[in-house]
Formats: C-alpha cells, structure tokens, sequence
C-alpha cells in the first residue's frame, strides 16, 4: 500500500501546475476568486488557451487531440485545473457530446463536429430533461417524426444549461411514439440552435443568474444525417454516457481550494470552536474522499476497466462536501452580504444547492447503487 | 500509488480469515465471553503460531519488522469476527518496549510476546496519580506499561490492585491501583507515548472497519432476506438509501483507515502523522456510530437482540469510536496540529 503519487506522477503534476500559473490570464482568475460571474467569453477564451496547448479533450483518442494520458494523469490535471480556480471547460461538448460521437457517430459526424468542439468554435447545450421528465428521464415526450431525409421535432426541453450560448443541442427525442417498451422508442439526435421553431427562453435560478433555460421545438426540421446511432437506439447512448467518465465528480480540486480560501478569510471565525469543528469535519470528509477516489482511480488503471457503478457515491460526497463549504463560506461572511464579496458567498451558497439536484440527483444515484451495486 | 495489500499482507489477513471462521465462529465467541477469564489460551497460542504476537517487532527477537499496514489486513480480520483477546494492548504494550526499552528489557519481554507466553496492557488515563482507569487487557496481562508525569514504567500487573470488569464491548479491562507499585523505568517520553498511541489508534481504526464491513454485510443480507407486506424490506426506498448510506460511510472509512496507517508507518514527521491519525480517528468514530445506529434500526426488533452478532459488533463499533479519544478529542488534537 502506497498512497504517494510516483516520482513521475508528482513530476507531471508539478508540470501542469507550473504551466497553469503561467497561462491563466490574471483576470480570469481574479473573476473566479470573486465569485464573479464568467461571459461566455471568458468560458471560450480559457477553452482556447487549452486547445492551443493540446490538453482541452485529454481523455479523446489521440488522433483527435486527445492527450494519451492515462486514468491518473487525467485526474491529476482535472484536479489542478480545479485547484487553480481555472475558469470550468463546460463539459457538454468535450466530455458528453464528443465521447457519444467517438463511440456511436460516422465518421462524417466525428470529421464534421470533434475538431469544431476541440477548438471551441462550436458551444454546445444537452437536451435530456423536460417538463414532465426529470428523474423519470425514459418519460421524455419531445417528438421527432421522420419525413423523408429528415426529422421534424416538437416539445420542449428544460432545465437547458447555457443553451442561451448554444450553437448546438444534442437531445433525447421519441421517434416511435407507439414502442411498447418507452425505452425503445428514444433517438439521439443533433440539432443546430439556429434551425427555424427553436425558441430560448431564460429560467431565473434564485441566486438572479441567467445559466438555464426552457428550449422550445416548433416543426423544427432537422436532417437525418444528424441521428447519432441507430433510430430507437438512443437509450442505450444516454446509457453509455452516464457510465462514462464520472471520476471528476468528486471536483477534490475545487474543493480543496474553496476550503484553503474558507480557512483564508474566516481567520478569525476558527477561534470558535463550534464553527472551527464543523469545518474540520468537512475537511475530513474531504481527505476520505479524496483517497477514495484515488482507490477508484487505482483499481481502474489495474483492471483496465471502466468504474463500477459505486462511483456514484463520488458524486454524492462529492457534492455534499461542496454545499457544506459553500454554507460555511457563507456564514462565514456573514449574513447581510453588505460588500460584494459576501453578497457573491450568499448567492453561491444559493446556487450550490444545485449540485445535489444535477447530473442525476443524489437520490438517483443512491438508487443507481442500491440496484446495481448491493443488488437490492 | 496503490491501495492493494502486497500478496505477504493478503495471504496473511486470508489465513487469518480463514482460521476465525472455522474456530472463531459466533457460537465460539460467545462461550469465550461467558468464560471466567474472558479470553481463551487455545486461540491466543494460535495467533502467535500464525506469527500475529510478532507482526510489528524486530527479527531480532522473533518478530517480523512489520508496520501498521502489515497489520491492517489481520485487524480488519479481526474486527469482523469480533475477537476479544487481548491483541491491541498487548502489541501497543510491547511496542513501548521496542521502541524505548533496553537491549535487556527487550530480550526479556518481547521474545516472550512474539512466542505467545507474555500478554501486556497499557495503563494511561488516569483519575488522580497512581489510579489508572479502563485499562483494556490489564485483568489477563502479565506486565503493564505505565505512564506517569516522570515518565514510562514496565511494572508486573501483579503489584497493582485490579478491579476487574467487562467492558461495553464484552473485553475485560480493569481500573488499577498501582500505590507503591514498584516498577522499572522504560526509555521515552511524551513524543514516544504519542508515536505509540498513533500506531495503535490506526490499528484500532483498521479494526473498527472490519467491524463495519460486517455490520453492513449482515444487514444487507438481512435486508434482502426479511419479508414485511409481503416483499423483502430491501425493496423498499426509504431502507435502501439508508443501506447505501451505510455503505459510503464504510469506504470513506476505509479510505482514512488506509491513511491513518499508512502515515504511522511512513509520515514525513510527526505532526504529519497525528494529523493524518486525528482525521482518521473522526471519520471513523464517525461512521462507526452512523453504521452501528443504523445496523442495529434496520433489523428492527431483532438488532436489539442478544441472539444476533449484529447487537454485538454495535457494542464493539461504539467503544472503537472512543478507543484512544472519541471524534471530540481528535477535533480538539486536529485542529492544534
């Protein structure tokens, strides 16, 4: 039992972190430090700075751009990026959109959209969740009826984050509407947000930020050659997607750098034992939860095999550990939020009650290990 | 980086394993428990013919050289089996021999540990000078290693006035009177108490895991088993959150048991070993109440009952999350470092 990085692992890191004080524009990273809110612009200008350098789609196949490193590489530089207080790369072009593509799409696909993602000339925005369909994904009612070469879709989608930056949208949509099985009946399907009957509108969160939205679909025609996979075949991709890298959920990175920035400004606050205690217990949970990644990450370099589905509890601690700093953060400045700093804490905070609801909420994937890990 | 036992280390929890199950099964526990003594000779001398008395001690007087990592796997073993011998003190005892004893006291104690023939204890806490209290072990042991403000002593626990009693978790521990107890002085002082009691709370923390790892095992099992409105409880949401529950906590236990020994055996010095020990310690007295309360609830009436090994490894969890501090003391200790 060893639990230090190699010599070469600590070598790659020290590489990674040397080049990112480098190359992260000082303003960018003082945005991030103030909690501030990041344009589109500032997404797509720290993207850039990555492609350019070759590491924006590490995990890709390396005649796409991909980096050849392997799992633990991987983690180390999503780690560090998180650690920095990098600006995020908005995963559903590189990491949802592409991995899909890579497996499932032609190579018409694969030449016409990767190199476009890599580049971040393309903005992409996932369509899975609808009004009535949120847990209940298989409930998904957004139709799509073949005509000829092409598909006319109407429903409507929600939740759709940064659709308002979109070029493109991939989505769930039902192709056959009589399918016994509503699993079966689901395609996978491309749409660019410029066609005709697509509508954005804005959904307000709590915290005031505009970063989801509702998109509507009115006889949107879109091309048949933007069928990813078989017809009927598209849960079966939204399937392969949910087990694909999942081990960054944990975000240890960024939380270890929101628990340094905590200790930093709350100086005065850890003279109180009872706040001090509460923090030292998020921190703890932290370290378990870093080392258990780290065991995820090293049983999955020895078997070659992809995480089991317990990886799921990364994404529930994972998530848990950022709330819980969040609410300290924001005790911490205090609750009138009379400066600009502590009124961003306190929306954080707001905004960071998210993380238990996204991406599966954290009661689906207790269910999700419930079922398929202890077999209950 | 890795989280694999080396195949030395495998293949020993594995025969440990192997040996508790066939004579260390429940039933046999049980009778060992209600034995007078509380421990039994038989299973003592086959630990040390397995080579368990000598793990962490040096060839040089029969032992292995092992450290905490080495022992992680047989106390995890041993958690889930519940053994009450007196294991933990008699290695924490000795390991203050290893460490701060001389040539001569060496050769005297520890040969005889490694063989089977010596069992220590360690009495620490204190109600006021010369009156230890809740010390695990001393009733069996043949020596105690005290401590005191002028330093460590090695004394025959036949000097000290013993009053016996069973613990929580059903070992056998007294609080001793040691007034004029004669006793020789053992090299070391604080900084060898606390790199001893850091060895010894990462064992503890390896063997509260096992002690979850069956506390879980046994009430999955129990809930894919029971039937209430006709259908296993386990079908139910409500319970299989909290199973999955119960389940994280372990892992995350798990992870900080790794930490805990793999610091005490290689930390850069000694503020980076209490600390990794002290985050360790709250995470497992942590999850040993969390799983503990939860094993015990989930099988309903039946995890208030004597007859089920599941009541028992709750008595066991409770205590291992006080042994050597409870999550408080550790906050306090982890917060200071």
């Amino acid at each position: 039992m060893d639990l230090n990085y190699s010599a070469e692992e600590l070598a790659f890191r020290d590489e990674v972190r040397a080049w990112l004080a480098k190359n992260l524009p000082k303003d960018l990273k003082e945005k991030v430090d103030r909690y501030q809110h990041l344009s589109k612009e500032d997404l797509l200008r720290w993207h850039r700075i990555l492609a350019k350098q070759g590491w924006v789609a590490p995990a890709w196949p390396k005649e796409w751009g991909g980096t050849g490193w392997n799992v633990v590489q991987r983690y180390i530089f999503e780690e560090e990026l998180g650690y920095v207080g990098a600006p995020p790369l908005i995963p559903f072009g590189l990491a949802m959109c592409a991995p899909v593509l890579l497996r499932f799409g032609t190579e018409a696909q694969k030449k016409r959209f990767l190199p476009r993602i890599y580049q971040g000339e393309d903005f992409w925005c996932q369509g899975y969740s609808e009004p009535g369909s949120g847990s209940d994904l298989a409930s998904l009612k957004t139709k799509a009826i073949r005509q000829g070469d092409r598909y006319v879709v109407n429903g409507q989608k929600t939740w759709t984050t940064l659709a308002h930056y979109a070029d493109w949208i991939f989505c769930l949509v039902r192709t056959d509407p009589t399918s016994e099985k509503r699993q079966e009946g689901i395609s996978f399907l491309l749409i660019d947000m410029k066609t005709p009957g697509v509508t954005v509108r804005p959904l307000l969160l709590m915290d005031g930020a505009h970063e989801v939205n509702e998109v509507f679909f009115d006889d949107v025609n879109v091309p048949v050659e933007n069928l990813v996979h078989e017809e009927g075949k598209g849960w079966s991709v939204a399937k392969y997607l949910l087990g694909h890298e999942r081990m960054n959920t944990g975000r240890i990175g960024e939380s270890k750098r929101q628990l340094a920035r905590l200790k930093e400004f709350s100086s005065e606050r850890l003279n109180d034992v009872r706040f001090r205690d509460r923090l030292s217990r998020v921190e703890v949970e932290l370290t378990a939860l870093e080392i258990t990644n780290l065991r995820f990450l090293d049983r999955m370099r020895r078997t070659g095999q992809p995480p089991g589905a317990d990886v799921s509890m990364l994404k529930i601690k994972g998530t848990e550990i950022q709330q819980a700093l969040a609410e300290l953060m924001m005790q911490a400045a205090g609750p009138a939020g009379g400066d600009e700093f502590a009124a961003a804490l306190g929306r954080r905070y707001l905004s960071m009650r998210k993380t238990t609801i996204y991406a599966g909420s954290n009661e689906i994937q207790r269910n999700i290990i419930a079922k398929m890990t202890l077999g209950l | 980086m890795n989280f694999d036992y080396n195949e030395e280390q495998q293949l020993l929890a594995d025969s440990v394993r192997r040996f508790l199950q066939k004579d260390y099964d429940f039933e046999a526990r049980k009778k060992i428990v209600a034995s007078p003594q509380g421990w039994s000779a038989q299973v003592w001398s086959q630990l040390a013919e397995m080579g368990l008395t000598g793990l962490p001690f040096s060839p040089d007087y029969g032992g292995f050289g092992g450290g905490a990592v080495d022992l992680m796997g047989v106390m995890e073993a041993f958690g889930e089996a519940l053994v009450v011998e007196p294991y933990l003190p008699t290695i924490t005892g000795a390991l203050f021999v290893a460490r701060g004893g001389s040539a001569e006291q060496k050769r005297a104690i520890l040969p005889a540990v490694v063989e089977g023939r010596m069992k220590l204890a360690f009495a620490h806490i204190e109600r006021k000078q010369g009156e230890k209290l809740g010390v695990v072990g001393a009733p069996m042991a043949d020596k105690l290693v005290v401590s005191s403000g002028s330093g460590l002593f090695l004394i025959d626990s036949a000097r000290g006035e013993m009053k016996p009693y069973h613990t929580l978790d059903e070992m056998r521990a007294a609080d001793v009177v040691l007034h004029g107890a004669k006793g020789e002085p053992l090299g070391g002082g604080l900084e060898l108490i606390e790199e001893v009691v850091d060895f010894a709370t990462a064992l503890v923390c390896a063997e509260a895991v096992g002690a979850m790892k069956f506390a879980c095992d046994t009430t999955l099992e129990y809930l894919k088993t029971r039937k209430q409105f006709g259908v296993p409880i386990g079908t139910f949401q409500a319970l299989q959150h909290r199973m999955v529950d119960m389940y994280i906590s372990y892992e995350q236990a798990k992870s900080m048991a790794c930490l805990a020994c793999s610091k005490v055996d290689q930390a850069e010095n000694s503020v980076e070993r209490s600390r990794s020990v002290s985050a360790a310690k709250i995470k497992i007295a942590d999850s040993a109440r969390h799983i503990g309360q939860e094993a015990v609830q989930l099988h309903g009436g039946m995890g208030m009952s004597e007859e089920l090994k599941v009541s028992h490894s709750f008595r066991r969890l409770t205590v291992a999350a006080q042994q050597f501090g409870d999550a408080d003391h550790h906050l306090e200790r982890f917060a200071s470092l």
